[in-house]
């Protein structure tokens, strides 16, 4: 990757925040408008991450396409390179910008049915997708924790004004939650840049800063929580199936496949990566917390009969396994995870696309209200079975790829932690067959006689997902060499 | 010793424009001139300080001691015209309609701002009290001048027997200080307590304390807060506006220029007056705020709140938490005037503070409700947003200084702000419009130029620091050199 495709780096999160600019100029009454631009803008930003995915050269730098304009130096605290505008894109960060391409993608082609201030969704939607890819991108440590934040803003309002079911209380819930987690990450960039003593937010130079040991065991448990409450770490997890539940369709596709994803990717940069002493004591902590979300949340998930209260507490088992296999601590556990991270960003965005499309015509999320769906809509009965498959890890797709890494990883660093992670998966495949059963097969219900099949801009944001998760699930090696350079590369050798 | 009056122009500006402003008010029914004329000159004398300003800053020039023409002072001299301006422009309609003698109130706000002015530009202790005062004694007739509304009275009463004991009690702390000291210059205090014998004496401690209790009064600083809310409330909106921004931006410039300089060797007997008083305000501010009905108290326990921030720079002075407060105070004084605009915008349209009656007004005026929500938003320290960055720097500044702890309260703070933000912004956003409310309706034009613009600046201060942090960096300089 040359460093002339570093502006496309910078693309990223520019193209959504140009596009909210340009639709608060639109009338809102000119839908047909506002659906051309969000349209070409997700198009376009699809494009740019599937190509600086493929451009990024896993043989290459830890960091491509690196390039910064200098923001604010020698003023106050502020030393040479104070804080920089500096983008960059490594083997970590690669395969979650092609995630967050696919997610807008189709997260956008199925908002165009809003019907309530369509305008402002997308002017608050790509708010959040710019601060998304700004936080995957970044390379400086104040910018990315402005967009970082930036991501979590735009929430309240969607979920408040957008959402259903309890909408107020879950946008309350997600919304404080997740401010008073950044608390903690507040506290540990202070410290971090006051450690540090180099009076510059440059992250590659805070990478290689030294950082006392006890200055490390004390911030790295402020970074795992802080970013691990967005990730959905037990025990902070609770705002997820709120909020995910009564977020709308798109807004849950995001949160739940990429914003979560935002909190793991935040461990490895400023845990792993800045404290690694840190990460290291701490790692069979993270590890612990991790393989008990995973088992809590799959059977809270076996207790639910809500379709995205089920698929909420799943994100949290799914993202569990990221933290066993971050605790892992070997290469091929990490890998795992940030392999996770991308298999269940895909995966869970195609379960709530297929339930936002049966919700908006049926308004009924209980799946025990439901029965022989699979005859009435068969086109999104076999997504979802694709989704569930990649869910609990059938061999091609996505899942599997992922869950395997983490799977070796776990039983060479704890073999009863490698055991329970197996366990897991083995409930996850109870829960979403039983939903299966319920919902696709027996007599079709005569009360949904009037539910039809999914709609073209749904069937085509499906097909993206799917297409995705058949991707990595047949031809990994192109995630799997850039995670494993990216680690190589970033995670001090202490840890590995 | 040296005398150049010609620096002090901008201030004559003002006066003359204040005495025009008089003048004409006087007159007015002879002259047969347009109402208009009034708020247009006070406008222009602002408009024409501010500009003067620019040209005038050298730090030859002592006047005796008294008064330091620098760029600290230039940094305030800008903002503070460029505040008053807005309050004027801003408040137009509402003026008009709910305010008694509208001469009196326009020649009050270019009066005081020339007290705020001195007050970052005092180098000697009796200056700094005279400008206290002129900007106090024109507060307290302002707070009263709303029309038809009894706690306009009784919010003036109140101020002006409060504020009275606490410049009692900040008179008095400064004789003491002039007793360990043995002048009033604050170069001269800094010599004289550099000298370990003064350090930690009673005198000394005794002397910080009712200074500290008295420029506390007026910033409002836990527990000497006691006025905010009721003042706040009683006052006409476009005053409570101008309390919270230029009463208590100069209070600050006082304190940084008296604390980072004169009393800069005895920090240790301070300093933990300061964090605690810091620590209470930011704590009790935030947390009353919660349950807060009133658009104007809630933003009046909000802005004791952000005082507990700005303590916290004071506590903590070095170069880096100096500018790092300049930069706050530019970006917090365009937030919150964004904020009071706008809502005296939709005051003139639906006559009431409650924060019920907020409610679906982004159906009805989107944009003021979007200009309230970005500046609430701004004000709690969301990113994009001229909050974020200036309470990043301020807290990173702390945390420098060896503070953590106060920047870790500071944070935990600023979230709980932004629970009571939110209930106002969800009134606006999720809850429909009342029942047979009207459609759709507008702003007079200058309120949408002048949010506009407030609007836009938000964003700025956000998104593009680097100009702001370098004039402050700049005028934090005159002290820390």
């Amino acid at each position: 990757m040359t460093t002339s495709e570093g502006y496309l780096l910078l693309a990223l999160p520019l193209i959504p925040l140009g596009s909210a600019i340009l639709l608060m100029l639109i009338p809102s009454g000119e839908r047909n408008a506002i659906k051309a631009v969000t349209g070409l803008a997700s198009l376009a930003m699809f494009i740019i991450s599937v190509y600086v995915f493929f451009a990024f050269d896993y043989r290459g730098d830890q960091f491509q396409g690196v390039i910064d304009w200098p923001w604010l130096q020698n003023a106050g605290f502020l030393g040479k390179d104070g804080i920089q505008l500096k983008v960059g894109l490594d083997g970590i960060a690669a395969p979650m910008v092609l995630l967050t391409g696919i997610v807008i993608l189709s997260g956008t082609w199925v908002s165009w049915k809003i019907e309530n201030r369509l305008k402002d969704f997308f002017v608050l939607l790509f708010v959040l997708v710019a601060g998304v890819y700004g936080t995957f991108v970044a390379l400086d440590l104040f910018f990315w924790f402005l967009l970082y934040e930036t991501a979590v803003l735009p929430m309240y309002l969607l979920i408040a004004v957008w959402g259903s079911g309890r909408r107020e209380y879950g946008a309350m819930k997600l919304m404080m939650m997740l401010v008073a987690a950044s608390i903690l990450i507040f506290v540990a960039i202070f410290g971090i840049f006051t450690e540090a003593g180099l009076g510059t937010f440059d992250m590659p130079a805070l990478f290689d800063a030294e950082y006392g040991r006890n200055f490390q065991l004390v911030m790295f448990p402020l970074v795992a929580l802080g970013c691990g409450t967005l990730a959905g770490i037990f025990p902070f997890h609770p705002w997820s199936p709120d909020g995910h539940a009564a977020a709308p369709t798109a807004v849950s596709m995001l949160h739940a496949g990429v914003l979560m994803k935002l909190g793991a990717f935040g461990i490895i940069r400023l845990g792993f990566q800045m404290l690694p002493e840190g990460a290291e004591f701490w790692a069979p902590a993270l590890l612990t917390l991790g393989i008990i979300g995973a088992l809590y949340g799959a059977v809270g998930a076996l207790r639910q009969t809500d379709f995205k209260l089920m698929t909420g507490f799943s994100s949290v088992s799914h993202m569990g396994y990221v933290f066993v296999g971050l605790g892992t601590l070997n290469l091929i556990g990490m890998s795992g995870a940030v392999l996770q991270m991308f298999a269940h960003g895909v995966m869970t965005a195609l379960f709530f696309l297929l339930i936002g499309a049966l919700y908006d015509q049926s308004h009924d999320r209980e799946f025990n209200h439901y029965s022989g769906m699979a005859r009435r809509m068969p086109i999104w009965a076999v997504f979802f079975v694709i989704a569930g498959l990649a869910s609990f890890g059938l061999p091609g797709l996505s899942g599997f790829i992922a869950e395997l890494h983490i799977f070796i990883g776990a039983f060479r660093a704890y073999p009863l932690v490698g055991a329970l992670a197996v366990l897991t998966a083995a409930i996850t495949a109870t829960y979403l067959l039983r939903m299966f059963a319920q919902t696709f097969f027996g007599e079709p219900s005569p009360r949904w006689s009037s539910v039809g099949e999914i709609s073209w801009t749904e069937r085509a944001g499906a097909t993206v997902l799917a297409i995705s998760i058949f991707a990595l699930g047949l031809w990994p090696s192109p995630w799997i060499d850039r995670v494993a350079a990216g680690l190589e590369a970033g995670i001090p050798e202490v840890l590995l | 010793m040296n005398f150049e009056y010609a620096l002090l122009i901008p201030e004559f500006i003002l006066a003359g424009a204040a005495a025009v402003v008089l003048l004409v008010e006087a007159f007015r029914r002879d002259l047969n001139v347009s109402r208009r004329l009034i708020p247009a000159i006070a406008a222009l004398g602002a408009l024409a300080a501010g500009i003067a300003s620019l040209f005038y800053a050298d730090r030859s020039t002592d006047f005796a001691g008294l008064i330091g023409v620098d760029d600290y002072t230039l940094f305030f001299r800008v903002l503070f015209t460029v505040t008053v301006l807005v309050v004027i422009l801003g408040s137009l309609e509402f003026v008009e309609r709910n305010i008694r003698h509208q001469g009196e109130f326009y020649a009050l706000l270019l009066v005081s701002t020339i007290g705020a002015i001195y007050m970052a530009g005092a180098r000697e202790l009796l200056t700094a009290y005279i400008s206290i005062e002129l900007l106090s004694f024109s507060l307290y007739v302002a707070v009263s001048l709303a029309k038809d509304d009894r706690r306009s009275g009784e919010a003036g009463l109140k101020y002006v027997l409060l504020g009275g004991v606490a410049s009692a009690m900040l008179l008095y702390g400064l004789s003491l200080i002039y007793g360990a000291a043995g002048t009033t210059s604050y170069e001269g205090i800094a010599a004289a307590l550099g000298d370990n014998a003064v350090q930690g004496s009673p005198v000394l401690l005794l002397g910080l304390a009712f200074l500290v209790g008295g420029l506390g009064f007026k910033a409002s600083a836990v527990p000497f807060h006691m006025w905010t809310p009721d003042a706040y409330e009683g006052a006409p909106l476009p005053v409570t506006a101008y309390i919270a921004a230029t009463s208590k931006a100069a209070t600050f410039a006082l304190l940084l220029r008296l604390f980072g300089t004169g009393l800069l060797p005895v920090q240790d007997d301070w300093q933990w007056m300061l964090a605690t008083l810091s620590v209470a305000t930011m704590v009790t501010g935030n947390l009353i705020a919660l349950v807060q009905t009133n658009i104007k108290r809630l933003l009046a326990y909000s802005s004791i709140g952000q005082v507990g921030f700005m303590l916290m720079a004071v506590t903590t002075v070095s170069d880096a938490s100096s500018s790092a407060l300049l930069l706050h105070l530019a970006g917090y004084l365009v937030t919150n005037l964004a904020v009071f605009i706008a809502v005296i915008a939709v005051y003139n349209r639906i006559g009431s503070e409650r924060i019920e009656d907020f409610r679906g007004l982004a159906e009805t005026q989107p944009y003021l409700a979007l200009v309230i929500t970005t500046g609430l938003f701004s004000l709690s320290g969301m990113p994009l947003l001229a909050g974020f960055v200036t309470k990043f720097f301020i807290f990173q500044a702390a945390a420098e200084e060896g503070f953590l702890w106060l920047s870790g309260v500071a944070v935990i703070m600023s979230t709980v702000s932004l629970y009571y933000y939110l209930k106002v912004i969800r009134m606006m956003y999720v809850v429909a419009p009342a029942e047979g409310a009207e459609g759709r309706w507008r702003p007079s034009l200058i309120a949408y130029g002048v949010t506009g613009v407030l609007f836009i600046g938000i964003f700025v201060v956000g998104l593009w620091a680097a100009p702001v942090l370098e004039v402050a960096d700049d005028a934090s300089a005159v002290l820390f050199g």
